[in-house]
């Protein structure tokens, strides 16, 4: 194979700057308002008025440190559980068990968790219903403060329960490669517990491979809009909820302002991503302490089986959740305490659904053809790379990884206003383009490892008696990563459905999806009616993870070889 | 029964009103220019952008477009919105960079101050459309002003009334049988039930009216309301206002630290059973919600002494829709006298009519009288006086000093 030449390939350079440039024309499309400039709309000297405003807001300082705060133990929390999960049970049968959840839940959009989370836990929810009035003799229901805490705890649960999912992925993902299971042996055999062997063999090789991803979760945690909106605190609200009501405010100078508080955000997950960074290096001080200590940490048994009541009461109330929304969405009255709906009815969901075709079939086709786009460049990206032998480093890793880094709110506004003034706002193309840039990176996620596993000898053995490029692509290597290139494919899916604030802000209102519909629903006043949008968020993805797992199956059923490895 | 001879009667209504309309056009100038209009507007698609919350006001606006599309291939997309004024911030952005045409909002549904805020930015199509409706000879000027003046403003025309609103309260009767009277009472009954009364947090429109209705009931001065507020006495005026408030907070569901999103919200916490009282700007919206099964049975309406505030909400055109003719012909339709009795079908929306049902046709007037308005509406003379609406810049200024004293959380 060739070596390394000067030029970059074409793979790269497109996908730097299809990513990377339009968050950072989005930045500048940000900053240039906050400090006064918007020439389209009259604003023509710069100042530090819009900060000023800002800063005067009632309450900012509130809204500030919900955010940082929600969004920063939102993500720690994740971790924790995901990490201590793993070092209790890796290997074993529940292990494997729990995971298989994993992808469903994986699927689940953001909107319609929060959601079916809300149903379940108010006090006039799910929850309370079960337990009312024969346990708790609550015959109407009590006067909590569940939802919409002005701490911000029902968002933090609510973000935790759609991360662990992801981060156990990413740690699974991180986890399948060879000798994982010989160090915890050769741990055990040196007496060390199985948790003791985890974290001071398995973790240090592996969590660089976590850390990107974590670093997105917090990005994503501490700007987040849906999930704030639905059960996040309003006396005040988070930042990022914040910023998209007064971007949206008749008063054109709330536009200057809501960009100044778009740079105060983007300083928000910085200081988060920052103090995260901190806490990293001391943990890892703190255990590289204990790595030679000998301690063999043998009593264990606590420490692993909260780990496991942590993750099934997620997995149960996430799996709840939907169940209530599935409930919902077939009840035409359900009265408090009664524990199942007094009156059923399927009309409404033939309604919804025939009145949810077109934004179910505009979600459709924005997320295929995303889908589609993503994973192909992906494709495109590992193969010319590893076929001029070049690594991907850090930094195409950055700048791949940048528009999960950097908060949606600080670069979407100013790439509003560009298209905008394109006038390319609230077309197809356009809002499709905008969810390419949220869904490459989790494409790339999903299949560089695979790729990188994939054995070289393949491709060598093919070159060697003359296959062409082309040849070995389509022939060896798309084949032998089938499954991952559609868990890929499904993954990309599922994160285009998710796209809230970008199909809301670029699509301009003309591209109206199940899951801007939904959100729209979810402060109505029909359950059934928000319940069925949540329920058809969540199917397009549900289809297509099932669709992944079950056609290699089906290709490969003679090819014993083939089959997953479980 | 009655259901099905209102929907048989609506029928008819159909099939006739072609006929009937041909008859009521008397001026041939008239006719020919509306034939313009309904030329020019076929086969324009015309995007409605309207609050989406309520799944029954969807469907009727789906219906309707069903009907237009047939009748006079006019297609309509109804954008479903969750906030008004982000439409209006959308258009204002789009005047903003130059785009005098094909914007993307051809039909709003608005009234109070996101009208005002489009009529004084110049954002809205130009005056007088709305009076060159055919159906608009049917418009009731004469006794519902509010169809001409929104908040104080004058509409020049520039949107079309679409229905009445009058803020209206509900009670589940079986567990609170006397409601209470006054703002007073409300007081009082929030105190011997904590927990059980909220209003939506501003500025959603529900939450600011019934700041408004406050105000409207304590101020000194009423006629400070009818004007542009005054800095100077903002303070003076709103003391009274607050001091309710102050009064009412601690008692309030959740005790003020949480507050329903929207009506729809707090309707559904009426239903939960967390609250006994919630409240409508629809007097139809209960028997609505009991007929479809969204609350109990058991719910009843009630209005309070001295008046509730009243308004007309209305569809309005902005300057740059390139849709024009097939936004008219859409506004034309929903003023229909069969599509304003739809409308006020409790089952449908039961938003009341903007059309003087006396001086109707006797064809027309027989669909309204053939309605049955549902067990928990009240009857026209039972929902008491209107009281106006104040002047639109009340409105934020009220927002706003509502967020200071308590969306802050600065206790």
């Amino acid at each position: 194979m060739p070596k390394v030449t000067g030029r970059p390939d074409i793979p790269t350079v497109l996908v730097t700057t299809l990513l990377a440039g339009p968050v950072l024309a989005g930045l500048a499309g940000s900053l240039l308002p906050a400090f006064g400039y918007l020439p389209a709309l009259g604003y023509d000297t710069f100042s530090q008025a819009p900060f000023r405003q800002l800063f005067s807001t009632p309450g900012l300082g509130k809204s500030v440190l919900l955010s940082f705060g929600t969004g920063l133990a939102a993500s720690v929390f994740s971790l924790a559980i995901v990490l201590v999960f793993t070092a209790g049970w890796f290997g074993t049968r529940i292990f494997r068990q729990l995971t298989r959840f994993l992808s469903p839940l994986l699927s689940i959009p953001h909107a319609a968790a929060s959601i079916g989370l809300a149903f379940l836990i108010a006090p006039s929810g799910f929850l309370a219903r079960l337990f009312s009035p024969w346990a708790t003799g609550w015959t109407r229901p009590p006067d909590f403060l569940v939802l919409n805490d002005p701490y911000g705890l029902a968002m933090t649960f609510g973000l935790v329960a759609k991360e662990v999912p992801f981060l156990f992925l990413m740690t699974l993902a991180a986890l399948n490669r060879p000798h994982i299971q010989d160090y915890f042996k050769a741990g055990a055999s040196l007496g060390y517990g199985r948790m003791a062997s985890f974290f001071k063999v398995v973790l240090p090789q592996i969590y660089p491979l976590i850390r990107l991803p974590m670093l997105a979760v917090i990005a994503y945690s501490t700007s987040v809009v849906d999930v704030a909106q639905i059960l996040g605190p309003t006396t005040p609200p988070p930042l990022a909820p914040r910023l998209v009501a007064w971007m949206n405010d008749p008063d054109l100078s709330k536009r200057l302002m809501a960009s100044a508080g778009a740079i105060l955000q983007l300083s928000v997950s910085a200081a988060a991503l920052l103090f995260y960074l901190v806490l990293e290096r001391l943990c890892a001080v703190a255990l590289k302490l204990r790595y030679a200590s000998g301690h063999r940490h043998n009593r264990e048994k606590l420490a692993r089986k909260s780990g496991l009541a942590v993750m099934v009461a997620i997995i149960s109330a996430m799996v709840l959740a939907i169940a209530v929304l599935g409930l919902w969405a077939v009840a035409k009255s359900w009265w408090f305490p009664a524990p199942l709906p007094q009156r059923w009815s399927l009309g409404r969901m033939s309604d919804a659904i025939s009145m949810g075709t077109p934004a179910l079939t505009a979600t459709l086709a924005v997320a295929i053809l995303a889908a589609l786009m993503a994973t192909a460049l992906t494709l495109w990206l590992l193969e010319a790379r590893s076929f001029r032998n070049v690594r991907t480093g850090r930094r195409l890793n950055f700048l791949i990884f940048l528009p999960l880094l950097v908060p949606q709110v600080s670069f979407l506004f100013g790439l509003q206003v560009l298209f905008l003034i394109a006038g390319l706002s609230g077309t197809f193309l356009s809002v499709l383009f905008a969810h390419l840039i949220f869904v490459f990176p989790y494409a790339f996620l999903a299949l560089s490892d695979p790729w990188k596993r994939l054995d070289p000898r393949f491709a060598k053995a093919a070159a060697s008696i003359g296959a062409s490029r082309m040849k070995i692509f389509w022939k060896i290597q798309a084949p032998l990563l089938l499954r991952p290139i559609l868990v890929t494919f499904a993954v990309a899916v599922a994160v285009s459905v998710g796209q809230y604030l970008p199909t809301l802000m670029i699509g301009a209102g003309r591209i109206v999806t199940v899951t801007t519909e939904s959100v729209a629903l979810a402060s109505g006043g029909n359950r059934q009616v928000a319940a069925l949008y949540a329920l058809l968020q969540l199917i397009i993805p549900f289809v297509v993870f099932t669709l992944a797992a079950i056609v290699p199956s089906l290709l490969f059923r003679n090819r014993s070889a083939m089959r997953l490895e479980r | 029964m009655t259901r099905f001879l209102a929907a048989g009667i609506g029928l008819l209504g159909t099939l006739l009103t072609p006929f009937v309309l041909h008859a009521q056009d008397t001026t041939p100038n008239q006719t020919s220019d509306w034939q313009n209009v309904l030329d020019e507007a076929k086969g324009q698609t015309v995007y409605f952008h309207a609050w989406g919350g309520e799944p029954r006001i969807n469907a009727y606006i789906q219906w309707a477009a069903r009907e237009i599309e047939r009748d006079y291939g006019v297609r309509v997309v109804h954008v479903k919105v969750s906030d008004t004024a982000s439409v209006v911030s959308q258009v204002l952005a789009e005047k903003s960079v130059g785009k005098q045409t094909g914007g993307a909002v051809d039909l709003i549904w608005i009234n109070g101050e996101n009208f005002a805020s489009m009529k004084e930015n110049g954002l809205l199509a130009a005056p007088g459309w709305a009076e060159t409706l055919p159906n608009w000879q049917y418009v009731d000027v004469e006794n519902k002003p509010t169809v001409t003046v929104d908040f104080t403003v004058p509409t020049d025309g520039q949107e079309s009334p679409w229905g009445m609103a009058k803020l209206v309260f509900m009670h589940d009767s079986a567990r609170l049988e006397t409601p209470p009277a006054s703002l007073e009472e409300l007081l009082d009954f929030a105190k011997g039930n904590p927990g059980r009364f909220a209003y939506p947090q501003p500025p959603n429109f529900y939450g600011t009216t019934f700041l408004k209705q406050v105000l409207a009931t304590t101020v000194e001065n009423e006629e400070l309301l009818s004007k542009p507020v005054d800095k100077a006495v903002f303070d003076d005026a709103v003391a009274p206002l607050f001091a309710y408030l102050d009064d009412l907070h601690p008692y309030l569901w959740r005790k003020g630290q949480a507050f329903p999103k929207n009506a729809a919200d707090m309707r559904q916490l009426l239903a939960d059973g967390e609250l006994d009282i919630a409240f409508s700007f629809n007097p139809g919206d209960a028997s609505g919600a009991i007929a479809n099964g969204e609350l109990p049975e058991t719910v009843r309406t009630f209005v309070l002494d001295g008046g509730t505030i009243g308004n007309t909400h209305f569809v309005a055109i902005p300057f740059n829709s390139s849709n024009q003719a097939g936004a008219k012909v859409y506004a034309d339709f929903l003023l229909s006298p069969m599509a304003q009795t739809r409308k006020q079908e409790p089952e449908v929306w039961g938003d009341p009519t903007v059309l003087n049902v006396a001086a109707l046709p006797s064809n027309e007037k027989a669909l309204f009288e053939a309605l049955d308005l549902g067990p928990a509406t009240l009857l026209p003379e039972e929902l008491g006086p209107v009281l106006p609406e104040p002047h639109p810049s009340w409105v934020s200024a009220l927002e706003e000093a509502w967020t200071e004293r308590y969306g802050t959380g600065s206790e």
